[in-house]
């Protein structure tokens, strides 16, 4: 393993204290229990986001604290959920009065700690509404399945329901829109090779130097099917049909596409993909409205990209627009 | 030991557990890598070292003396809840929340008592995760390790046979994991290419009650 760490043990730790260090004017790090708040929280009379899960995916969801998107991160070892007693702290600091949404990922470890932590916030006195996201269409959703993962629908989701949550709208109606997001997002993505957890020193899977994973999760979790690498236009058909196919999206839509690198992919090549990706939907009928491009669901060290659409419509598309300040995504303020 | 069971024989089985865990860390990871996300050994690792470091701040002749086994259970719940993160701190602290409620304030347990609060614990974590037997989780050596205690109790067997059945069954129902397709957690994801592994929580539980059968057969006059 070559990383650029000190100590297994401390990457998480040292990674916050330099996020806290680099961005002191947008957020706080608390430690012991360990989270991350907007610099002004808590925020009275708005319904305030909490979000979390395990560390290695930054910019997520550390990176999203701040004005229009978080107003709170609870980050857990790597690729392992963080704890109700992270969340329920989180929680306490940055309740406003108007409530609080979890938003979470569709992942055993990180539903059952955010269950016991909504169990806990309520027993406090503190409204809870949780919003599960499971857009990953690789997982066949089905009763002999945990369900579909979590991925890209997370960020899109963070981000609208911070712009909404900002406009003073009821808890209700921003987990109502998170619902929404979910539900009109669908992802994919690719490996072309493992990750490194730095507890484990060794990779996650073992990929051949001319093998790439279709469908993999962002946390290595296998995927569709193993295939021989091929060129950027077929990878990215083989991601984009079965997203496109599953919603579905048709011709007429509007959408936001994200084309999500996974740690190693340099933005050359996802700059690739997103030509492909653009050219592949304009032969659909199929509008980009908006975009984003670039690693901001990762997972650690792992090459590869994933492909999310979110179907939008006037109101998802304004509250995309609105002013966002974070460590990771920052526009129009 | 004797046929009941106090807070220092909890605390002596917990320590057992701990280092149990330690001592296969790797081989747990290496079968949660092989089909779930690599960190079960390391969780339910840094987990019980903190049972431990709490243990010894405490100490356990102070276990002994004063705590009940229901309070030392449920702090040993918070920890776990607290410390291990992932799907398994949920689970096993649910295991041992639930187990202190029935345990209640009592300063020992019968075997029948023990039977009951580890029943009770069991059906936590049936809650919490929503698995059935047969699903490849924890609740694969767990459950029988559950029936084949209350079995064995309600015979009158003496607590060292109780908890050697227990834990041949919970050995069986571990190993039975291996063919088994996984429909809970992430190992679920991988659907036919989950059968030929054995489930990490299984694995660990079988560890839980496996330590708790050895401690009574060592220390068994």
């Amino acid at each position: 393993m070559k990383k650029l760490i000190n100590r297994p043990d401390d990457v998480v730790r040292e990674g916050l204290a330099g996020l806290a260090a680099a961005h002191a004017g947008m957020l706080r790090v608390h430690t012991d229990p360990d989270y991350v708040v907007r610099a002004d929280a808590p925020v009275l009379g708005k319904v305030a986001i909490v979000s979390g899960g395990g560390s290695g995916h930054e910019p997520m969801h550390g990176g999203f604290v701040g004005r229009g998107m978080l107003d709170a991160a609870c980050p857990g070892q790597v690729f392992t959920s963080p704890t109700p007693d992270q969340m329920l702290a989180a929680a306490q600091a940055v309740d406003g009065g108007a409530g609080l949404l979890f938003i979470v990922k569709n992942y055993t470890g990180d539903v059952m700690n955010f269950e016991m932590a909504a169990e806990l916030a309520a027993e406090a006195g503190i409204a809870v509404a949780s919003v599960v996201i499971d857009d990953d269409v690789a997982v066949r959703d089905s009763l002999h399945t945990a369900g579909r993962r979590g991925v890209g629908a997370t960020v899109l989701a963070e981000k609208i329901c911070g712009a909404a949550s900002e406009q003073g709208r009821p808890l209700a109606e921003v987990a109502e829109l998170c619902r929404r997001v979910n539900a009109a997002t669908r992802s994919m993505g690719v490996a072309l090779s493992s990750c490194t957890v730095p507890m484990v020193g060794k990779p996650t899977f073992e990929l051949g130097p001319d093998e790439l994973e279709l469908g993999v999760g962002i946390h290595g979790e296998p995927g569709r099917e193993r295939r021989p690498v091929a060129p950027a236009a077929t990878v990215v058909e083989a991601l984009a049909g079965p997203v496109l196919d599953d919603l579905p999206f048709v011709a007429g839509d509007r959408v936001l596409a994200f084309v999500d690198g996974l740690g190693a992919t340099p933005l050359l090549e996802l700059y690739v993909v997103y030509h492909e990706l653009d050219r592949l939907l304009a032969g659909r009928g199929i509008t980009i409205a908006r975009n984003l491009v670039g690693p901001y669901m990762t997972a650690l060290d792992m090459a590869g990209c994933s492909i999310s659409l979110l179907r939008l419509d006037d109101e998802l598309t304004t509250l995309w627009d609105a002013p966002v300040v974070t460590p990771g995504l920052r526009w129009g303020a | 030991m004797s046929e009941t069971i106090d807070a220092a024989g909890v605390a002596a089985w917990l320590r057992a557990f701990a280092q149990a865990v330690a001592e296969r860390r790797d081989e747990l990871t290496a079968l949660d890598a092989a089909i779930g996300d690599a960190d079960h050994g390391i969780n339910m690792d840094r987990g019980l070292q903190a049972v431990i470091a709490k243990l010894d701040a405490a100490g356990d002749a102070d276990a002994a003396g004063g705590e009940t086994v229901g309070a030392l259970l449920k702090s040993v719940g918070m920890t776990l809840v607290s410390t291990v993160g992932g799907a398994a701190g949920p689970l096993y602290g649910t295991f041992f929340l639930r187990a202190a409620a029935d345990a209640g304030d009592a300063a020992t347990l019968t075997p029948a008592q023990w039977s009951t609060a580890f029943t009770a614990g069991v059906a936590g974590v049936q809650d919490r995760g929503k698995a059935e037997p047969g699903d490849k989780t924890m609740v694969d050596a767990l459950v029988p390790a559950a029936a084949a205690l209350a079995a064995a109790v309600a015979e009158g067997a003496p607590a060292a046979e109780a908890l050697g059945r227990a834990a041949a069954a919970a050995r069986q129902g571990m190993t039975a994991t291996i063919p088994l397709v996984a429909r809970k957690g992430r190992a679920s994801y991988l659907g036919e290419r989950s059968a030929g592994t054995q489930d990490p929580g299984a694995s660990s539980s079988w560890l839980l009650v496996e330590t708790a059968a050895a401690l009574v057969v060592e220390t068994e006059p």
